[in-house]
């Protein structure tokens, strides 16, 4: 029988996403055995996660400051804003370091069936930026970068109406053929929107 | 017997059934052009069509959850097999789909060893089946017949069941939205329906498609002894995408009183009736309704084989047919090239084709062979 602490400790690891009361039991003997090279900083790093992390009261990201090191940096092209559904989907982009504009996070996709309204989502802030020109630098872009999900684009067409007055240019992910892709093996959906997604050879 | 062999080239054999249902090991080789399981009620004939049913994508014949599937006898893992034979020479494709105990609820696949999807089973045969359960089809809800019409578009065009989930999902959320105690934001109304109007317009061609290459199907066909069914589809909305757009943004009023969406796909009806007689196939007897069902599940397993190897599954199928319309059925049943599989209660009604086919009877889970 494992000791309450234990315990506790394994069910609050349980709830994390993929991992489950087994699995966090496992984590739970492993850290225990290795008191000091893995416990401690486990401790020391989830502390200065609790202290230090805040969301962005510009973009609603997740950093150490307010605002967060993306909003802050003066080398970010101002005119264009990136919307994501999630924090996980800047990273993914950011990863990329492809896009150089700011971003934008909604903390969710629209959902009649789960509940989620237009106003559970970051989607006033967005508006109030686009209005508010930052620091004096108006926006010319937003790209819609949500899943390709049906939830995704429903939130992606209400964006990009309630953005219409504005003096925006709208644009979205284009959705067809990935790099390296064999056409052999694709499915038949993102084939056909490949197809429809064809373009002029420049 | 050279007869069999003679025009056997692309047909499933050497099929074998472990722990499933009330099979616990049986085995059925030397399988032929005819293939006819006798036996009583509940000796489970109709459960070695539901498992050959499972080498092709889907849920089987039945729509069985697995774990449904699985026999009592084993630990809940089941498992079938089959070769199937594609060319005279070749060497023939090992199909397996089975079950882990781990993991009891989901369907593995395998092909000549490796596993793969399901969905990729669809790319060595096809499979059509008839059962007693879809006689009542013509007077069932307009719902079962959409259905009906789905799984055939579906064997013709697997994107077209990615367009009916997505549909459904869109719909779900039009519905909830309109039936909040809230009004519902006009800019969220038309992104859902955006959604609505792209698939479901998609939808609705496969399912028009589907119904009119069905007609020229079986127009190629004689209309005697068997009734010839017409089929028509009755759209329950514009199907050109951007005229289901408008028609759903017109119809937000009345949608909303009636909190759920009135018009879209959903609302459409697959219309028979009998050719000649020019009755609804409603109102036609036992018999005819049976013969025109009989008819488009012929006509379908034409369309859906494309040149791969067919298999038709037809459950008590002789039972409402009169003596010629039997003889009728199975001339056809020769023509169509298709591996067939026919279960009965007794031998009497198959003597035309006894010579020539396989038999086995089935015996509380097992299976001897006459």
């Amino acid at each position: 029988m494992a000791s309450q602490e234990i315990e506790t400790l394994a069910s609050a690891l349980a709830r994390l996403p993929g991992l489950g009361p087994r699995s966090a039991r496992r984590a739970v003997l492993w850290l225990v055995k290795r008191r000091e090279n893995s416990l401690d900083p486990l401790v020391e790093a989830l502390e200065a996660v609790r202290d230090k992390l805040i969301e962005c009261d510009i973009c609603s990201n997740v950093d150490t400051q307010n605002p967060c090191g993306i909003c802050a940096d003066p080398r970010r092209d101002q005119r264009s804003i990136c919307v994501v559904e999630d924090v996980s989907d800047l990273w993914a982009l950011d990863r990329a370091k492809l896009f150089t504009g700011r971003y934008h996070v909604l903390g969710g996709k629209l959902s009649a069936m789960d509940g989620v309204r237009p106003e559970d989502l970051n989607i006033g802030t967005l508006l109030e930026r686009v209005e508010a020109k930052e620091d004096g630098v108006g926006i010319d872009e937003i790209v819609l970068a949500m899943n390709a999900t049906l939830e995704g684009q429903t939130t992606a067409h209400y964006i990009a109406e309630r953005l219409e007055q504005h003096p925006v240019r709208i644009t979205q992910l284009a959705h067809g053929l990935p790099v390296g892709g064999e056409l052999d093996y694709l499915d038949e959906g993102t084939l056909a929107q490949a197809l429809r997604a064809r373009r002029p050879v420049d | 017997m050279s007869l069999a062999s003679a025009n056997l080239h692309m047909a499933l054999n050497q099929i074998t059934l472990s722990h499933f249902r009330n099979h616990a090991e049986t085995r059925l080789d030397d399988t032929r052009r005819f293939n006819l399981l006798v036996g009583e009620n509940g000796a489970g004939k109709t459960n070695i069509l539901e498992a050959i049913s499972l080498f092709a994508p889907g849920r089987g014949l039945r729509r069985a959850a697995l774990a449904e599937m699985a026999g009592s006898s084993g630990d809940g893992e089941l498992a079938i097999g089959a070769s199937l034979a594609t060319e005279p020479d070749q060497e023939p494709v090992r199909l397996g789909s089975y079950t882990k105990p781990a993991q009891p609820g989901r369907r593995l696949v395998r092909i000549n060893g490796s596993e793969t999807s399901a969905v990729s089973l669809g790319e060595w045969l096809a499979i059509g089946w008839l059962t007693p359960a879809m006689d009542r089809l013509f007077t069932d809800s307009a719902g079962a017949r959409r259905r009906f019409v789905d799984r055939m578009a579906l064997a013709v065009d697997p994107l077209h069941a990615r367009h009916a989930t997505r549909y459904e999902a869109a719909l779900r959320e039009r519905n909830r939205l309109l039936s909040d105690e809230r009004e519902p934001e006009a800019a969220w109304l038309d992104g859902v329906e955006t959604q609505m109007a792209e698939h479901g317009a998609a939808l609705a061609a496969g399912r028009a498609g589907l119904i009119s290459r069905i007609m020229e199907e079986l127009a190629t066909l004689p209309s005697e002894p068997f009734a010839r069914p017409a089929l028509s589809y009755a759209a329950g909305a514009p199907i050109m995408q951007s005229d289901l757009a408008e028609a759903l943004r017109d119809n937000r009023r009345k949608d909303r009183a009636a909190s759920r969406t009135l018009i879209g796909p959903h609302r459409d009806e697959l219309e028979v009736a009998m050719e000649g007689k020019n009755a609804p196939a409603a109102s036609c007897s036992t018999g005819e309704q049976k013969a025109m069902l009989i008819a488009i599940i012929l006509a379908h397993a034409n369309l859906a084989a494309r040149g791969r190897p067919n298999l038709l599954l037809l459950d008590e199928v002789a039972a409402h047919l009169d003596p010629i319309r039997r003889e009728a059925l199975f001339e056809r049943l020769r023509d169509s090239g298709a591996q067939v599989w026919l279960t009965g209660t007794e031998l009497a009604p198959f003597e035309a084709i006894r010579e020539e086919a396989a038999v086995w009877r089935v015996v509380d889970g097992r299976v001897e062979r006459f």
